[in-house]
């Protein structure tokens, strides 16, 4: 499958948005390591912005940013993936659930679903446009890209969000998430104004060892969303390269990334 | 690329509170028996109806797959167990390669219900979760698809969608693109989820659960029983088979327009409906039965009333199933689209259960009764939270 990358966004330790990590991810520039802090969803409303969860902001600024090119938001699909989902909101259920006279919120409970914040977005743009929310564990990237890619090679552009942030205790302890990321672009079948073509193949068996890296891509493996690093780094050094995404433990996706 | 549709739906199977298999969930929707009874589950509201899964005591998985063992891929591993599900797939597997069919199913919490056991085993005043709970094989949403694709022997693209009470039909039109895009020949698709505490209490704590049971498109409906199930289908090329009905085409939108409240005239599920007809390629009148999303809560029948009324008119017989299998969350898109599918066979319109007449204030054709009638194309509705629709087209072209 084939689809041509436009609008990118980036939020992670070290890494306050595309514009500012650009040079960074190019290695142009050094990277230092920083707490990622969740970022302040401009598109959201005022209330929803108020309510709004770790997971959730870090998602919409990394779609906000990766679509602030576009003239109509509202047309693009949209493809939510993640591992974790929204930790907090989830924990926060459990947690009431299992205290004494615990009683589970409703603001809470309908924020769990996992596709509470393609909701926001899609309230946030206006769009009634078709949106999958996707689970995937360590593969969510890999299975949000994939399904992202179905959409556009049926002529139909679409917005891909991969974002996780670590769980609280005591699921952390059983699910480990090292720091908050998210990564959005935005594919489509034709060429004009693009950034890079993806040519994607799924490929049945597990990833090969990755060979040792720089200190930024030692982050590949600490949050689900953060195995986008190697297709993000490909973009912004502007250079072809093949890159190999973690979809399942014995699959994977490889990816033949060539600049427009 | 090929034209989009139609997908062969060469097998199918449902688990539901009737029972695993097809078979009794047919005989009850012929013989107007509902499977929901007040509510066991341990740790419950008190006072609702649910529509519970009997016999996962002895749905263990296998035991080189037992870290997989939760409520939800118990309900699973039944699914597999009935109608020869496992089996045609296995022909398939065997037909195009392992590594050439997919898996993409829907879940809302896959098995959440384990972690809620393990919250529950700590000691008073401990946090730590007990050493054996196994989160990413039971809570992860993955861990559905991935105990599908080990029990199958499957090495495609394995996917799980959540996107909460749509999930199970969405996951149907995920796996047709999956097929229609070459990635795969073949697809196991459709949704499993099962009871858990977080959902019975949320759904209590949004006062949107009926005292008994639930009684979709009546006038004095009160609220959802929630239900457990699975739905799985086989999905393939058209011509790789002639047997088995067609899914003729699928839509989906988006409401952007609240969390949880849906829109008042119905905007998205009109929109989906119509984007299905499209894909199917058909006009509204072309459907003889439509099975409606019908939780039995106030807003959604009325909105999709609405919906209905704008789409069809009064012309097409319309009901809800979920007065029979409860409202199945993530998995009721698939076990729905499946009972399109005996509808087809038997030519049966299944009266909403439970209710007398329709709720005056409806203008749409609910049946109430059940109608013997031919049927060529049935249209399936799933709504959820965040504003998601999704609507499938089942029939024989």
């Amino acid at each position: 499958m084939r689809a041509f990358l436009s609008g990118v966004a980036v939020f992670g330790p070290g890494l306050p948005g595309w514009a500012a990590s650009e040079a960074m991810l190019a290695g142009t520039a050094p990277w230092a390591m920083a707490e990622a802090l969740p970022p302040a969803p401009a598109v959201l409303a005022a209330g929803n912005r108020r309510r709004a969860s770790a997971a959730v902001r870090f998602a919409l600024a990394a779609a906000d940013e990766a679509t602030s090119a576009e003239p109509d938001r509202a047309v693009l699909e949209t493809v939510f993936a993640s591992g974790n989902g929204d930790g907090a909101v989830v924990g926060g259920i459990l947690d009431a659930l299992h205290e004494p006279e615990g009683a589970v919120s409703p603001t809470l409970f309908h924020n769990s679903v996992h596709n509470a914040a393609a909701g926001y977005w899609h309230i946030a743009v206006g769009s009634t446009r078709p949106s999958l929310s996707l689970g995937g564990h360590d593969g969510a990237f890999a299975a949000g890209l994939l399904a992202a890619m179905t959409a556009a090679a049926q002529r139909r552009p679409v917005l891909l969000v991969a974002y996780d942030t670590p769980l609280p205790s005591p699921l952390a302890a059983k699910r480990p998430t090292d720091f908050s990321f998210a990564t959005a672009c935005v594919l489509r079948p034709e060429p004009e104004g693009a950034r890079a073509e993806l040519a994607l193949r799924y490929i049945a068996g597990p990833m090969p060892a990755a060979l040792s890296g720089d200190a930024l891509d030692a982050l590949t493996e600490g949050n689900p969303a953060a195995r986008a690093l190697p297709l993000l780094r490909a973009l912004a050094a502007r250079q072809a390269a093949l890159v190999r995404l973690p979809l399942l433990e014995d699959a994977h996706l490889e990816l033949q990334v060539t600049p427009c | 690329m090929s034209p989009f549709w139609p997908m062969r739906i060469s097998a199918g199977t449902t688990v539901t509170a009737l029972g695993a298999g097809l078979g009794p969930l047919r005989a009850a929707l012929l013989e107007r028996r509902g499977g929901l009874a007040p509510c066991r589950f341990p740790g419950a509201p008190g006072g609702i109806w649910a529509g519970a899964v009997a016999g996962l005591e002895d749905a263990a998985p296998p035991p080189d797959l037992a870290a997989y063992d939760c409520r939800n891929n118990r309900l699973a591993e039944l699914a597999l167990r009935s109608d020869g599900f496992a089996a045609a797939v296995a022909a398939a597997r065997d037909r195009y390669g392992p590594e050439r069919v997919a898996v993409v199913v829907g879940t809302s919490t896959a098995g959440i219900e384990q972690t809620e056991q393990a919250y529950a085993a700590r000691q008073p005043g401990e946090t730590e979760l007990p050493a054996e709970f196994d989160y990413g094989h039971t809570h992860d949403l993955q861990a559905l698809p991935a105990y599908l694709r080990s029990r199958l022997g499957l090495r495609g693209p394995g996917l799980v969608i959540s996107t909460a009470c749509t999930s199970g039909a969405q996951a149907i039109l995920q796996a047709a693109a999956l097929i229609v895009t070459g990635m795969a020949d073949a697809a196991v698709a459709g949704g499993v989820d099962s009871l858990c505490r977080m959902t019975l209490h949320g759904f209590a704590a949004l006062e949107l659960l009926s005292a008994g049971p639930c009684r979709p498109c009546a006038e004095d409906r009160d609220g959802i029983a929630i239900g457990e199930g699975a739905g799985l289908v086989l999905l393939e090329r058209p011509e790789a088979t002639l047997a088995g009905p067609l899914l003729l085409g699928a839509g989906a939108s988006s409401d952007g327009h609240h969390m949880s409240a849906p829109h008042p005239e119905g905007l998205g599920a009109v929109t989906a409906m119509r984007a299905a007809l499209a894909a199917a390629r058909i006009a509204p009148g072309e459907i003889d039965y439509v099975n409606l999303h019908g939780t039995g809560t106030r807003a959604n029948d009325a909105m999709e009333d609405a919906a209905m009324h704008q789409v069809f008119g009064d012309a097409v017989p319309c009901s809800s199933t979920k007065g029979w299998t409860g409202h199945t969350l993530g998995a009721s898109g698939a076990i729905e689209a499946l009972i399109a599918t005996i509808c087809l066979e038997d030519g049966l319109v299944p009266g909403c259960l439970g209710i007398e007449a329709a709720d005056p204030a409806f203008r749409s054709q609910v049946a109430t009764g059940n109608r013997a009638m031919g049927l060529r194309r049935v249209l399936s509705n799933s709504f959820g939270f965040g504003g998601s629709n999704c609507s499938l087209v089942i029939g024989h072209g």
